[in-house]
């Protein structure tokens, strides 16, 4: 090892997570005491959040002030758009991206899950589960968010019972297995007062689980990327044309998922020709491997013609299509119509689609159907079928987030209406109408 | 110290491909940034005409430019560099500008705040700071140029109005920025579409921290400017800072001037960036001090971000980084 070993005692790994949850059930104040029991909070940071608390009236420094930014935000006392906070502990860094969990901001929870690999919804003890809940259920499950914690907030409120907890552990752990969310974690909090944040609780001693923060620092991460099959976006493709490199002509990327070695057989798609690696240039430096999400340069063995928006992948290969279903989360202001002309942009490769279909809608809290809407109109989920003008190299949503996502951009202003997961968006399971665990 | 970049062949940097313990492959959190950032370079180079980088001396726009040499290489990198020259910059950062720009054979633009105060378009504040000027000698210079990429050093960490800002973020012709207005980012699929004189800002250290910057330095033996580093300076207090006297406006009747063995720990207008009290005089010491440190970067260094508790924004929606 080098020089990175005096200054940090090993190397590190990264979580980004997300959390759900509105602010009645103390949202910024469990984000706020998670940066402050995890020493994350500096001194000049506390010392403008104990002032801005004076100046209001308030006896305690308020911890939610850490983390509402925006003015608007402080004049309403609410939380516009997602924010991204960072923190550490010795074992790992943390990437939270922390979401509004109002109703019409569906498309920021939408947002955060997108890089999350883990979400914690939050409950208010005393409301249980509401359809907030069940809609950042449904929205983690959407995304394939892999890990969902439950933390049941507030439980200073309910006299610490463990009887309440369970309750709610039970009827939330029943809806998210419909959804086929797997293995929830559920953890009783206080943010106020500080239990099972960061600090285990004395008053909950029959919890005797990990708190919020030892579950962050335990849940596995950066597990399957590599594992999946091989999939390289084309990027960029590097040509010195010096007289050092004269010939030099690297395919320049992002593994997606998946890995490539030095003599590997590979599919350039659309195109489908094949051929082999020859070199693999990692920032510089030549490697016999590489694998996701690494940053590299692919030499190929045959002068074949690559360029950006090119998926270079190995082993079964996708078969481009024209034709594309994918369950979408509208975003932009103006309804989404069958008819409209949008670019599609899938990894680095942006084309030109029409909406051929919006089959049905999807009731968020319920995951009913409803046939044939008018439109999608923002903050919406439902089910699109698209025609593109060229074909796409495309994965399935459930088998790879990084090749089966893409968006739907406006091409006269450039605004980001949609984003789309292609095919299916939940396991036969989930398919039955969810209503009667409703009640 | 090495030079900016070491560019010798074949240099070992084992800690880059060992995969950490455990099961499977996986990537240091310093490597994982690293290999983002490039990630966004390179989008941003094969998508847009005419992008430049924001350099500013200072050691976030080194980094970046570090990034971007690796992001292209073995060929050059496809964008010039952009220096807003507030006429109070120290000269230890003019100096290994220039040194850089020489060593890569990079282009630089400069948009001068001295040129507009002489032009009388600007006018020199009553307090001497002149980092609030800056914002109309860029835009101006990005229209002029057609620059359709802007790339910041700017991090998420650093301030809350900015735990909000986009990888891509949109920019109108004025430069300003609509909090209300930017585009939904998801996954790592960035939307650079902008209509004709419009740009985008693209910060690719956004997910970044102080220290990773610190620690990223220190592995990758990145030189910097000697001001980041415990040196003896003649200084003098003003609004809790150790500030550098200078031509600029300090120090002021009143004020005394001493010798004292300080550093920096960012590098903006001489008017407005104060030295901290440090014996710092390695890499390694100066990680060790602020991985100990309590204040934030900002907090301890910039007084023109206590103006308001809504400073930043104000600024951003300006223009202004």
């Amino acid at each position: 090892m080098t020089a990175t070993m005096t200054t940090t005692t090993a190397p590190v790994d990264t979580l980004r997570f997300a959390t759900a949850g509105s602010v009645d059930d103390g949202k910024s104040t469990l984000v706020g005491r998670l940066l402050h029991d995890s020493k994350s909070v500096l001194t000049d940071q506390l010392e403008a959040v104990e002032h801005a608390s004076r100046n209001r009236g308030q006896d305690a420094p308020d911890l939610a002030l850490l983390t509402d930014g925006l003015r608007a935000e402080r004049e309403q006392g609410i939380t516009i758009d997602v924010a991204y906070r960072y923190f550490a502990t010795t074992s790992r860094r943390f990437i939270l991206a922390d979401t509004p969990g109002h109703v019409q901001y569906t498309r920021n929870m939408v947002t955060g899950a997108s890089t999350a690999e883990l979400t914690v919804i939050l409950v208010d003890a005393r409301n249980g589960v509401v359809e907030q809940t069940r809609r950042h259920a449904v929205i983690a499950a959407l995304l394939r968010v892999p890990h969902v914690v439950l933390a049941v907030n507030k439980m200073d409120l309910v006299d610490y019972r463990e009887s309440v907890f369970a309750a709610i552990a039970e009827e939330f752990g029943t809806f998210a297995n419909r959804l086929g969310i797997p293995g929830i974690a559920s953890v009783p909090v206080s943010a106020l007062a500080g239990d099972n944040v960061v600090e285990s609780s004395a008053r909950m001693d029959w919890y005797g689980g990990p708190t919020l923060l030892e579950h962050l620092q335990a849940v596995p991460v950066g597990s399957d990327a590599a594992a999946l099959g091989t999939r390289f976006p084309v990027q960029y493709v590097i040509r010195p044309r010096t007289a050092e490199h004269p010939d030099y002509r690297g395919y320049a990327g992002r593994l997606a998922s998946g890995a490539l070695r030095v003599g590997d057989r590979v599919t350039v798609l659309p195109a489908g020709l094949t051929t082999t690696v020859v070199g693999l240039d990692l920032l510089g430096e030549p490697v016999e491997e590489a694998w996701a999400p690494q940053s590299l340069t692919v030499s190929l063995a045959d002068d074949i013609d690559v360029s950006r928006g090119d998926l270079i992948v190995t082993g079964a290969v996708p078969e481009p299509v024209r034709d594309i279903e994918a369950t979408v989360t509208h975003l932009d202001e103006r309804p989404l119509r069958v008819g409209d002309h949008v670019l599609l942009k899938h990894t680095t490769r942006t084309v030109r689609a029409i909406v051929k279909d919006v089959p049905y809608l999807l009731d968020v809290s319920t995951l009913e159907r409803r046939e044939r809407p008018e439109a999608l109109r923002a903050n919406e989920i439902g089910h699109l079928v698209l025609r593109t003008a060229e074909p796409l190299a495309l994965d399935s949503y459930a088998a790879n987030r990084s090749t089966g996502s893409f968006l739907l951009i406006d091409p006269a202003d450039g605004t980001t209406r949609t984003a789309g997961m292609v095919g299916e968006a939940f396991s036969p399971a989930a398919k039955e109408p969810l209503r009667g665990v409703l009640t | 110290m090495t030079t900016v970049i070491d560019r010798s062949v074949g240099h070992e940097r084992q800690h880059a491909t060992a995969p950490l313990p455990g099961p499977g492959y996986r990537l240091s959190h310093l490597d994982a940034l690293e290999a983002e950032s490039v990630h966004i370079f390179r989008e941003v180079a094969g998508e847009f005409e005419n992008p430049v980088l924001l350099f500013s001396g200072g050691k976030d726009s080194i980094v970046m430019l570090h990034l971007a040499l690796k992001a292209f290489r073995p060929a050059a990198v496809p964008f010039g560099l952009l220096h807003v020259d507030t006429g109070h910059n120290f000269p230890e950062v003019l100096e290994y500008r220039d040194r850089v720009v020489a060593a890569h054979g990079l282009r630089l633009h400069v948009a001068s705040v001295q040129d507009y105060i002489d032009r009388g378009v600007l006018r020199e504040r009553p307090d001497g700071t002149r980092n609030p000027l800056q914002t109309l000698p860029l835009t101006e210079k990005i229209q002029s140029q057609r620059f359709d990429a802007v790339f910041g050093g700017g991090r998420r960490d650093e301030e809350k109005a900015r735990a909000k800002e986009r990888v891509f973020s949109l920019r109108d012709e004025f430069g300003g920025w609509d909090p209300r207005r930017q585009r939904p980012e998801l996954w790592n699929l960035y939307n650079g579409r902008h209509a004709p004189g419009e740009h985008v800002r693209v910060f690719p250290l956004s997910n970044w921290t102080e220290l990773d910057v610190w620690q990223y330095i220190a592995r990758e033996e990145i030189e910097l400017p000697s001001l980041y580093f415990a040196h003896r300076r003649k200084v003098f207090r003003r609004a809790g800072m150790w500030l550098t006297a200078g031509g600029w406006g300090g120090p002021r009747a009143g004020e005394a001037v001493e010798a004292r063995r300080v550093r920096y720990r960012t590098v903006g207008d001489m008017s407005c960036t104060g030295a901290v009290d440090s014996d710092a005089d390695t890499v390694e010491k100066v990680i060790a001090e602020i991985a100990a440190s309590r204040l934030t970067e900002r907090g301890a260094t910039r007084a023109d971000d206590k103006l308001s508790e809504a400073a930043m924004e104000d600024r951003k929606r300006e223009g202004y980084f």
